[in-house]
């Protein structure tokens, strides 16, 4: 360990997005209304810059930064890919309805922040930069969510505002506890201290940790804010809220898993386990009976945030975990920023019987929503079927049989509401409100509908290249 | 060549697709009737370049997800090479009987041959998560088509088939991924685990693998009391959607039990071989009654297929039995029901054909409301006559042959159950008389709902084109069995070595 290694050049893809972050702050400043554009597509080719950069590390030797508070090997450079493209795409959402809003650029900027926030926490190796991470991930989110000013809007900022402050400070003291009884924040040093430390000293700083963690996941039972936050946002808003913060909570908890919370220190697998399984079923139990598109999806999410803690319960015991969970983070992202897509395409349409008609006024749009939808489930050959298939692999390698048949007795359930959007989408007749919308959403929700497919039947390559490294 | 098979209808589907909206409705009919024509020559190619002597044919191996084992792997056996043929078949008759489908017919077509490539491509899978791939395919297609195409109350219906199936396939994946982790190193290549047996001597976790499999397969084939979304699925889809279903999509269960279930898992299936046997016994004659039973001519025609995969069911159970009995006859109950595969595909997809032109011309299923149809439509009364009694295994058909190698296969390890087995013969033959007399006998008489026409016109020539053809090969198959029976008798006797271990 070589002291305070601050190496920026390991962070480059961290230190564009913050560098056009502030850049973007200052000439939207300066830009007059019509032009503040410009400030998307900075951090549009900062977020491409950083991908090239994350590929390029990726390529490299695994190698900390800061002491070794902040790490770069695969789960940092698949997370950086997943969040950087989501953000891409996310920005493609925005730049429609946000042309020429009167807060143009500093959405851009809070999204950027964000993002880094997410980033950061997908590659701490140290609590207190998870911390960090977690507060500079939050923040601009809550801001975020509230640009609506409505109702809902602000309903949805307020409740994700106090919920993830209330949580946080579950996991600052959570980290505190745990600084106590490891005497260190660093997870190596943690990971060979907590086992000897008193054993509900570090439970119930673990529970701590998290609390924060689930909230960031949107997991049960941290999901309170969920429905409300995203269906009260601004669609965009919501994709965004949805699936990018998961990245960075389920990576980070992978690592802990793996070198931190290991069974030696807490029942870290039992605990997970049980909370995974509480997501995907409160998740699909939520989901049955609602009619509006969006809460639909929001439920989804929190079903998804079930299954993508499979892989996080049996961290460390399966060598099948960490390429299930990073090949379901692409995948996952990637279906779901599908989904919203077509919810962005058709602003007029917020209830399921608003859809109607859709496959003959916009046949491809109609032919997307099925394949992301269906991808969702978990349908062959899209990519969330290969995370699945991963996910249930390992949890069986893992021990957990049982968690892995109630995820697929889950998928199950979750079929039903899928389908009960897919069925009017589908069937004839509807009204003249499926017709107009915006052009850029509808491209995305295409690309990502192939986008989802390709990477299902490409899974071999992207599995090899994130299995290639050996577990921690 | 397999690849060019599995595909090209998914390719001629995606060009029908791109065709501008606004061409004729005949043209994705011919195109999808050329395209299906084009496939059967293609599978008779196969046939005829497929080696009689046994072993995998035509195999192609390629890397697809290697970290996860998961590969590419096409080949065809005398398993399945006889229902990749009738596939073909089954898929031609229902573009033919299309010929006149004026509801969205480019979607149409373009979904069935859709769906041909998931069920050719479950056929010549030769890995699990690819087998598995199109297993679910074929659910999301037929789902489509049932919800799209069906008659009224078709939804409700398509909704239960895809709970249902996806239910089934969701315990099937459990399975194959119990199968997986047990194989060193973990593969889901199907000729790697049948030669690795990874389960061997481990009990429990092979019986649960059984478990889930068989359930998975049970659920599509479907035996009793696993049979309930089939009869409104069969009633509300499309006549073609109909015969494909039961033709088709019903294969896919018992073709998985000799193909994955009995070769992967030999211990585990012999141990519980009985229930399997008691299984296909009570569907034979709980299919029989229920259909006795029904009113509406496609219900009943449905739940006859209740009763005929149930004899598919007795006989790969009873061919487990080790106590003393020859391997000739359990060699032989295997051939039987790949045989009563390939014959109750042909024989009830004309035989829902015939209730599709029935229902296009009464505009009901009902029995009770048609009788003495046989003056008006003479060749529609014989046609319905024949696929009747080939239906009931008259001697003569393809059925007979097969209920005739099941029986004989099955009466010396368990001659119990293959006794009142046989019994569902009599229950059939009873059933599909009493239907004769009902719709064709008689005085003149026409269902009188509003907008029905006061005729019954007879088949027109692409309903015949689609329905001969169909009880032809049935009537071929009855007499000169040799040709097919050549190619699955190495085959049977591959698994039954396999099971033996």
């Amino acid at each position: 360990m070589n002291d305070m290694n601050a190496d920026p050049q390991a962070l480059l893809p961290e230190v564009l997005l913050a560098a056009s972050a502030v850049a973007g702050l200052l000439l939207g400043a300066w830009l007059p209304r019509g032009r503040q554009w410009l400030v998307g597509l900075l951090a549009a080719a900062a977020a491409c810059a950083g991908i090239v950069s994350a590929s390029v590390a990726a390529a490299g030797p695994e190698r900390t930064a800061f002491g070794e508070a902040f790490t770069v090997d695969p789960v940092t450079g698949t997370a950086r890919a997943v969040v950087l493209g989501g953000l891409l795409l996310v920005l493609a959402l925005f730049a429609g309805p946000f042309h020429r809003h009167a807060r143009e650029s500093e959405t851009y900027v809070l999204l950027q922040l964000s993002c880094l926030g997410v980033l950061v926490m997908a590659g701490a190796q140290d609590l207190l930069l998870l911390a960090a991470g977690y507060l500079l991930a939050s923040i601009p989110a809550y801001t975020l969510a509230g640009f609506r000013k409505d109702g809902p809007g602000t309903e949805a900022a307020l409740k994700y505002y106090v919920v993830g402050a209330l949580l946080g400070v579950l996991m600052l003291a959570g980290i505190t506890l745990l600084y106590a009884s490891g005497r260190a924040t660093g997870y190596p040093p943690l990971g060979i201290a907590l086992p000897e430390a008193p054993r509900a000293l570090v439970a119930v700083g673990a529970l701590g940790l998290l609390a924060g963690m689930m909230f960031k996941a949107g997991a049960v039972p941290a999901h309170f804010w969920v429905p409300d936050v995203i269906q009260g946002s601004t669609s965009p808003v919501s994709a965004f809220l949805s699936t990018l913060p998961k990245v960075g909570a389920l990576a980070a908890l992978l690592r802990l898993g793996e070198a931190v919370l290991t069974d030696d220190a807490v029942p870290w697998a039992p605990l997970v386990a049980v909370i995974a399984s509480a997501s995907m079923t409160l998740g699909n139990l939520g989901a049955f009976f609602q009619t509006e598109a969006k809460r639909l999806l929001a439920y989804s999410t929190v079903s998804q945030a079930g299954y993508l803690l499979m892989p996080v319960v049996v961290a460390g015991r399966s060598e099948l975990a960490r390429p299930a969970l990073l090949f379901y983070l692409a995948a996952y992202a990637v279906t779901n920023l599908g989904a919203f897509a077509v919810v962005c395409a058709l602003p007029r349409a917020t209830a399921l019987a608003d859809y109607r008609g859709l496959a003959r006024r916009r046949p491809l749009l109609a032919a997307s929503l099925v394949v992301c939808l269906l991808g969702l489930v978990g349908t062959p050959p899209t990519a969330v079927f290969v995370g699945k298939l991963e996910s249930f692999a390992a949890a069986f390698d893992g021990g957990y049989a049982w968690l892995a048949v109630l995820a697929a007795v889950n998928t199950v359930a979750s079929l039903f509401y899928y389908l009960r959007w897919i069925v009017p989408a589908l069937s004839r007749g509807g009204d003249a409100a499926l017709t107009d919308g915006e052009r850029g959403a509808r491209c995305l929700a295409h690309g990502a509908a192939a986008a989802s497919l390709a990477l299902g039947l490409a899974a071999g390559p992207v599995l090899a290249v994130l299995t290639v490294s050996p577990a921690a | 060549m397999l690849t060019v098979l599995v595909f090209a209808p998914t390719a001629v589907a995606v060009l029908l697709l791109c065709l501008p909206a606004r061409v004729p409705p005949g043209v994705p009919r011919a195109v999808w009737v050329a395209a299906t024509a084009a496939e059967l020559a293609l599978a008779g190619a196969v046939w005829a370049g497929y080696d009689t002597k046994g072993g995998t044919g035509y195999e192609v191996r390629a890397r697809w997800i290697p970290s996860a084992g998961v590969g590419y792997h096409l080949g065809v056996d005398g398993l399945s090479l006889p229902l990749l043929a009738l596939t073909c078949v089954l898929f031609l008759a229902c573009a033919l009987y299309s010929l006149r489908e004026s509801r969205r017919p480019r979607a149409y077509a373009a979904l069935f041959l859709f769906l041909q490539t998931t069920c050719l491509g479950l056929f010549v899978s030769l890995d699990l998560i690819l087998f598995f791939v199109f297993f679910d395919l074929s659910i999301v297609a037929m789902y489509f088509v049932i919800a799209g195409w069906g008659h009224r109350d078709a939804k409700r219906a398509a909704l239960k088939f895809f709970l249902y199936t996806f239910v089934g396939s969701l315990a099937l994946l459990l399975g194959f991924i119990g199968l997986y982790l047990a194989a060193v190193p973990h593969t889901f290549d199907m000729v790697e685990l049948t030669r690795q047996n990874p389960l061997a001597g481990r009990s429990s976790y092979a019986s649960l693998v059984l478990l889930a499999v068989v359930v998975g397969l049970a659920v599509k084939t479907p035996t009793v009391p696993f049979h309930t979304w089939l009869p409104p699925a069969h009633t509300e889809a499309p006549a073609a959607g109909s015969a494909i279903l039961a033709g088709v999509l019903l294969k896919m269960g018992t073709y998985g039990f000799l193909r994955i279930a009995m070769p992967m898992l030999p211990g585990a299936w012999r141990r519980y071989a009985l229930v399997l046997v008691v299984v296909g016994v009570v569907s034979v004659l709980h299919g029989a009654l229920v259909a006795l039973a029904q009113t509406d001519f496609k219900r009943m025609v449905a739940y006859t297929s209740v009763n005929h995969m149930g004899y598919i069911v007795l006989a790969v159970g009873a061919a487990a039995a080790t106590a003393d009995t020859s391997t000739q006859a359990r060699s032989l109950a295997i051939t039987g029901s790949v045989t009563q595969m390939v014959s109750h595909g042909l024989i009830t997809g004309a035989l829902f054909l015939l209730a599709g032109a029935l229902y296009e011309r009464g505009r009901t299923y009902d029995m009770g409301a048609y009788g003495g149809v046989a003056a008006p439509a003479p060749v529609f009364a014989a046609l319905t006559g024949v696929a009747a009694f080939a239906s009931l295994g008259l001697p003569g058909f393809s059925g007979f042959v097969a209920e005739f190698q099941i029986f004989t296969g099955a009466l010396g390890p368990r001659p119990l159950a293959t006794a009142l087995a046989v019994l569902g013969i009599l229950l059939t033959a009873a059933l599909f008389l009493r239907a004769l007399r009902r719709i064709l006998m008689g005085p003149l008489r026409l269902p009188d709902a509003p907008g029905t026409a006061r005729v019954f016109p007879d088949l027109r020539t692409h309903e015949n084109a689609a329905v001969v053809p169909l009880l032809a090969l049935t009537v071929l198959l009855g007499v000169a069995p040799r040709f097919l029976l050549d190619v699955i008798e190495p085959a049977s006797r591959t698994v039954l070595e396999q099971l033996a271990r």
